[in-house]
């Protein structure tokens, strides 16, 4: 078993399953009256957010709390980094407290690779610049699992958008395709990684093409200062070429399903009706996330022998 | 008078050859070569070669403004060890050497520290700011015969030709570390299949190809003798090898890390092989020891760059680029080239010292009348590298842990054992 999630690639696909089956015992416990275990008491948890995050950060706060776990908050606004403190020393110095796991979010690619290895904590990635955000990996899998209507190796994904600078694009392609799927990435040659050299996916730009032939629809968040880099020449021409418009939603096939890491710039990479319809998973997203993260932690400081063990 | 030193037992190796000899010093000069010397203190070569000492092109002292990183001491310390009698030190400190005031210092320092010849290079623009000349008139005046912004390529390309044609007037060499800003965008790493997999931005290639291309036809264009530092990738080597053959006065470098190391190295985030132009791929590291090989580069030049822990523990995006590499490159050159010990000291000692202007006490031929500045090379002896055992004050080799063939016994500055059996005398 291994003490940290900082990449999708840490887990196998038994191993994601394992987890997948873990969080529908935790939906269980969500879905009571009163949803809260003791199965990480006396364990402490620290949130080291280095950059915003509204629903991330309340997810993983909420899951530790059901199970029982002290929860710490560390945010920079308030804390010494401010004052020049270094990364090593903040988190040292929280490890000298006594902690179990870290959960941390940080712009720059890689920090969670840094963190353990200076600490003896489980490492939690909760989201490192461009590069990995497993646990959104983690949920999506969860919430194509319940949502589709066909087993994980027959589906069709499509993540659309910009993938070069999204790590839940990376870490989702990895997911994805260690259940089985088949993944096209949609998008222009300027939001796409500068080089694909073993990543199990195929390619398009142009997703009308591919809207008809998808089970999901994965619409990424747009950034904004995206047109300023002249990687787009404008959202509207984004939205033209790539957005998932009220016209291209009509054409998913029976069944489909359309999905979205939040937050959303409703008219940009979605249209604002599109992201309301039936067949959209987004809120679905957003409450399995906590059940997903429940099922982390349990998973990583829990006993661990019997998965959805008796103290769950 | 001084005690007389003899080099006893070694075979001497310069750039007229190789034979066995005793090599005799007195008074800082050497001033006999031959059979069966004596009558002096030994310096036990037995099994080593004899060569005259090693220079590098390329080095940062850090001093002034960063001294907690290195200092000319420390890094001239770490040269001795390194085989170094001669090292060119890089004018991107704190102030910058942009003007003789800063050139008298950092010389003046480098004569204190006294373990090796510090030459110094100037920077070509003011601040090293890439928008107006540095006086490199009043830094020639001091013996300056190198300029460059070295860590910054100069984008201009009107303020380089008029830097080149100035450098003529001056008979110096102007030095490039080539990369272009406008098309790299803040690359912290090679773009390619590492860096998209570790969502990292990349500089690709071509960001140094192109200020390489730039700056050969601006040569032509003006007749400046141009040295391209560290170079990287296999067009770039390429555009040199065309340089060449059209008679153009262009040389060379490549560094230890980029025969030895690759983008791969990154992939757990470490920030020690974090460093500029990046690590690039199998194929460029092919190219690379292709070009020592074939002569195409003319020199190995380490671009020793000190960091301390704390800055190399920025997460890797914001962490300075650079490592340190004066106390391990003879050894790589001799494990990983696998080219006739005479083509590395080539490569290591007489050629630079060309480069360098540094001919009247570096490099050349081991013969009575001339300095003695020499080093002596075990190099069957096998080592693991341990950066706590270096004498540079920061840390940050990617080499840690490696086991290297060959090793430096004695470095002879000025006539004086600076290093004797591995340990530094001074």
């Amino acid at each position: 078993m291994t003490k940290h999630l900082r990449s999708i690639s840490e887990l196998n696909a038994e191993g994601l399953r394992s987890l997948l089956d873990l969080t529908d015992h935790m939906a269980e416990i969500n879905r009571r009256p009163i949803p809260k275990v003791p199965a990480l008491r006396g364990k402490t948890v620290v949130s080291l957010f280095y950059e915003d995050s509204t629903r991330t950060r309340l997810s993983f706060e909420t899951a530790a709390k059901r199970l029982s776990a002290d929860t710490m908050t560390f945010s920079v606004s308030t804390s010494s980094a401010n004052k020049g403190e270094s990364l090593r020393d903040t988190v040292e110095t929280i490890e000298a407290m006594g902690i179990d796991a870290v959960i941390v979010r940080h712009k720059s690619a890689g920090v969670p690779w840094r963190l353990s290895d200076w600490l003896d904590a489980s490492v939690i990635n909760a989201g490192d610049g461009w590069h990995e955000h497993p646990t959104q990996a983690i949920l999506d899998a969860y919430t194509i699992r319940n949502e589709a209507k066909k087993p994980f190796e027959e589906l069709h994904v499509a993540i659309v958008g910009d993938v070069k600078h999204s790590r839940v694009a990376r870490s989702n392609v990895a997911a994805f395709t260690m259940l089985g799927a088949r993944v096209t990435l949609v998008a222009p040659p300027t939001l796409l990684p500068p080089s694909l050299v073993g990543w199990p996916v195929q390619v398009s730009h142009n997703l009308d093409d591919v809207v008809g032939t998808v089970d999901v629809a994965y619409c990424l968040r747009m950034q904004l200062e995206r047109q300023e880099q002249s990687l787009v020449p404008s959202l509207r021409e984004y939205t033209q070429l790539y957005g998932l418009t009220s016209h291209r939603a009509d054409r998913l096939a029976e069944g489909a399903i359309i999905m979205h890491p939040g937050p959303m710039n409703r008219g940009v990479e979605i249209d604002p009706e599109v992201a309301d319809r039936p067949n959209s998973v987004i809120a679905a997203q957003v409450t399995n996330g906590v059940s997903v993260r429940m099922a982390v932690l349990y998973w990583l400081l829990g006993s661990g022998t019997t998965l959805g063990g008796s103290d769950v | 008078m001084s005690e007389t030193l003899i080099v006893k037992g070694g075979r001497v190796v310069d750039q007229s050859g190789s034979r066995l000899a005793d090599v005799a010093i007195e008074d800082g000069r050497i001033v006999g070569v031959g059979a069966d010397l004596s009558g002096g203190r030994i310096l036990d070569a037995a099994g080593c070669v004899v060569s005259a000492g090693l220079v590098d092109l390329h080095v940062h002292l850090r001093e002034p403004g960063k001294e907690e990183a290195e200092t000319i001491e420390t890094g001239s310390r770490s040269a001795a060890l390194g085989g170094f009698t001669a090292i060119v030190a890089m004018p991107n400190t704190t102030p910058a050497i942009d003007s003789a005031a800063v050139v008298r210092e950092v010389q003046e320092l480098g004569r204190a520290a006294n373990l090796v010849d510090v030459y110094v290079a100037g920077a070509i623009t003011v601040g090293r700011k890439g928008t107006h000349l540095a006086p490199m008139g009043e830094m020639a005046a001091l013996g300056v015969r190198f300029f460059t912004d070295d860590g910054n390529g100069v984008q201009d390309g009107r303020l380089m030709r008029r830097a080149m044609e100035y450098a003529v007037g001056l008979g110096v060499t102007l030095a490039q570390h080539c990369e272009d800003d406008a098309i790299c965008g803040g690359g912290v790493m090679h773009e390619g299949e590492w860096s998209s997999r570790l969502g990292l931005p990349g500089q690709p290639s071509e960001t140094e190809e192109l200020m390489v291309m730039r700056d050969i036809i601006l040569a032509r264009l003006t007749g400046a003798t141009v040295h391209f530092q560290h170079l990287s990738t296999r067009r770039s080597l390429d555009y040199i090898r065309q340089a060449r053959a059209e008679g153009l006065p262009v040389s060379a470098e490549a560094t230890p890390h980029h025969f030895t190391l690759t983008h791969a190295a990154c992939a757990g985030y470490d920030t020690v092989f974090k460093v500029n132009p990046p690590l690039r791929t199998d194929d460029d590291v092919a190219a690379v020891r292709v070009a020592l090989g074939d002569g195409s580069v003319d020199c190995i030049a380490t671009d020793h760059a000190p960091h301390t822990s704390t800055d190399k523990e920025l997460p890797f995006d914001q962490a300075p680029p650079g490592m340190i590499g004066l106390e391990t490159a003879l050894a790589l050159a001799l494990t990983e080239l696998h080219l006739p010990i005479e083509k590395v000291l080539s490569l290591m000692s007489w050629q630079p010292a060309r480069l360098a202007r540094a001919i009247d006490a570096h490099g050349g031929v081991l013969r009575a009348g001339r300095p003695a500045n020499l080093c002596v090379i075990d190099p069957l002896a096998t080592w693991t590298v341990d950066a706590s055992a270096m004498a540079s004050k920061s840390r940050n080799s990617p080499f840690v842990g490696r086991s290297l063939r060959g090793r430096v016994r004695h470095t002879v500055f000025n006539g004086v054992a600076v290093v004797q059996d591995g340990e530094a005398t001074r």
